[in-house]
């Protein structure tokens, strides 16, 4: 029997008034892109508290992405910002610590681009997907 | 700098400065390391009592920032209070008032260059001796000899400690300072504030540090690192609690947000066929790093209360040192600068988001 192809499992936390509706629209204009991102709407990509997004990857979700309103554009003048902030933060003390700091990526969406939505979902499950799945599944005493 | 010489030793000066502020009205208190049976930190508004005070022991039982930050939160004390503290725990305080977690009004701050504390284990038995006998190398926690901000920056008076026996000088860093011992020290003195003594203890310092680091290499880790070093917590939580930055009342990780229920669990065994009990420490430990590392200060406290001899706070201090550089940023060092991220730059870090 043929190995089944590597799937990645990418955890999106999509804000409620960009990133979410540009996958509204990717849906509606019917982009084909993988079946990997499992959406997660927040109102703002900064209620994506690290926590949450160290959660997925300890449990087993190959990529995290986080995904919010241009710069200048958040619905909330100025989330996104402190967004940017605090993925370099956690991207540095994933460095540090030897963790994948790939396997987390953040991407400004707005909610017009839908082609950029399919196009980033389809670079990164690319991108996954030439990495393997996430070290941390096998790891059985976590 | 204008300097005041006592010749006496440090604990002595200081107990012979703060008890001539105190009968002139200048502080109503005194908020120090005592010595009464055991070290603590704690505040006391009797003279009789200003004899049980051992500011600059090599002891450090809490982190006097968080300790005096339990009791400024609500509102700083409505009259002068002199506070002595490591420089360590001045940072620290310095971070909780960023934090609207302490207040600074009515505190003079007094601050010592601080050669190192003994580990908490380490004096468990016949403290009185060891502290007696301790020097620069020995018992000292690692945290400690690798600290290289052992001089204060923002007190307002300082002591540098290297003046040998009986000898004492206290500088005077700030107005505040000097407003406090008008009329009642008139002999002062002109004097700079020799760091040059001070190079070779931090050249000694920034030599330990490396290589530390360089067993560390806390950049190899990964997961498999990790649960080596972390392996062995038994999910206490004593590190945060003992952490002056680790401030809130209820922590996520006590909380019953964090209390997995049994469909966790099963997933967990169907994706894994195995759960490690306690589940969640390298979760509480990277997320702890994430929440404190920007205002770390190094202080090592971590390190000595965890009962199972995790060295958190040198992994702490390792991965505070990348992150704070990221943002150019030194706890305790400034009141104006704010935590990086509770703040941002238009322009900055746009490579991220570009995806």
């Amino acid at each position: 029997m043929e190995e089944q192809e590597f799937l990645p499992r990418i955890i999106g936390f999509l804000c409620n008034w960009c990133s979410y509706a540009g996958a509204d629209l990717a849906g509606v204009s019917r982009l084909q892109m993988p079946p990997t991102l499992i959406p997660i709407r927040v109102m703002c990509s900064s209620r994506v508290d690290p926590l949450f997004i160290l959660t997925a990857l300890l449990r087993g979700a190959d990529a995290v992405l986080v995904a919010g309103c241009h710069p200048g554009d958040c619905h909330y003048q100025y989330g996104n910002y402190y967004t940017r902030r605090r993925i370099a933060l956690i991207k540095k003390v994933f460095d540090q610590l030897g963790l994948e700091t790939d396997r987390l990526r953040l991407a400004w969406i707005s909610a017009s681009e839908g082609g950029r939505f399919r196009d980033v979902v389809t670079t990164f499950t690319q991108h996954i997907k030439e990495k393997g799945p996430n070290p941390i599944k096998k790891e059985i005493f976590l | 700098m204008k300097a005041l010489k006592i010749a006496k030793s440090p604990d002595d000066a200081i107990k012979e400065l703060l008890s001539s502020l105190f009968e002139n009205q200048k502080i109503k208190g005194v908020f120090s390391l005592f010595y009464d049976q055991d070290y603590f930190y704690g505040l006391v508004t009797d003279k009789e009592l200003f004899n049980k005070l051992t500011p600059t022991a090599p002891v450090m039982p809490a982190n006097g920032g968080k300790m005096l930050s339990r009791l400024t939160m609500i509102e700083p004390p409505a009259v002068p209070i002199a506070v002595v503290l490591k420089p360590c725990e001045l940072r620290a305080f310095y971070e909780l008032s960023k934090l609207e977690q302490a207040n600074l009004e009515n505190l003079i701050f007094i601050s010592f260059v601080c050669a190192g504390v003994l580990s908490l284990k380490e004096i468990k038995n016949n403290i009185e001796e060891k502290v007696a006998n301790a020097n620069q190398k020995q018992g000292l926690r690692e945290c400690c000899q690798l600290c290289e901000n052992f001089v204060p920056e923002n007190a307002d008076l300082i002591l540098p400690l290297i003046d040998g026996d009986n000898k004492t000088t206290i500088f005077i860093k700030t107005e505040r300072g000097e407003e406090l011992l008008q009329g009642i020290e008139n002999n002062l003195v002109e004097e700079d504030f020799d760091s040059a003594k001070l190079s070779s203890i931090k050249e000694e310092r920034s030599r330990y540090r490396e290589k530390t680091w360089q067993n560390l290499k806390t950049e190899n880790l990964g997961i498999p690192g990790l649960i080596d070093i972390f392996g062995r917590c038994i999910n206490c939580h004593a590190c945060g609690r003992a952490c002056p930055i680790c401030y809130c009342n209820l922590c996520y990780f006590d909380s019953a947000d964090n209390d997995s229920g049994p469909r966790v669990y099963e997933a967990e065994l169907e994706r894994r066929g195995a759960l490690r009990a306690p589940s969640g420490t390298i979760f509480y430990h990277i997320g702890r790093m994430i929440h404190v590392s920007l205002s770390c200060v190094g202080c090592g406290m971590c390190s000595d209360v965890c009962p199972v001899s995790i060295p958190v706070g040198t992994i702490f201090t390792r991965v505070a040192e990348e992150t704070q550089r990221l943002f150019n940023y030194v706890p305790g060092r400034n009141l104006e600068e704010k935590i990086p991220i509770s703040t941002f730059e238009i322009k900055e870090f746009e490579e991220l988001g570009e995806a």
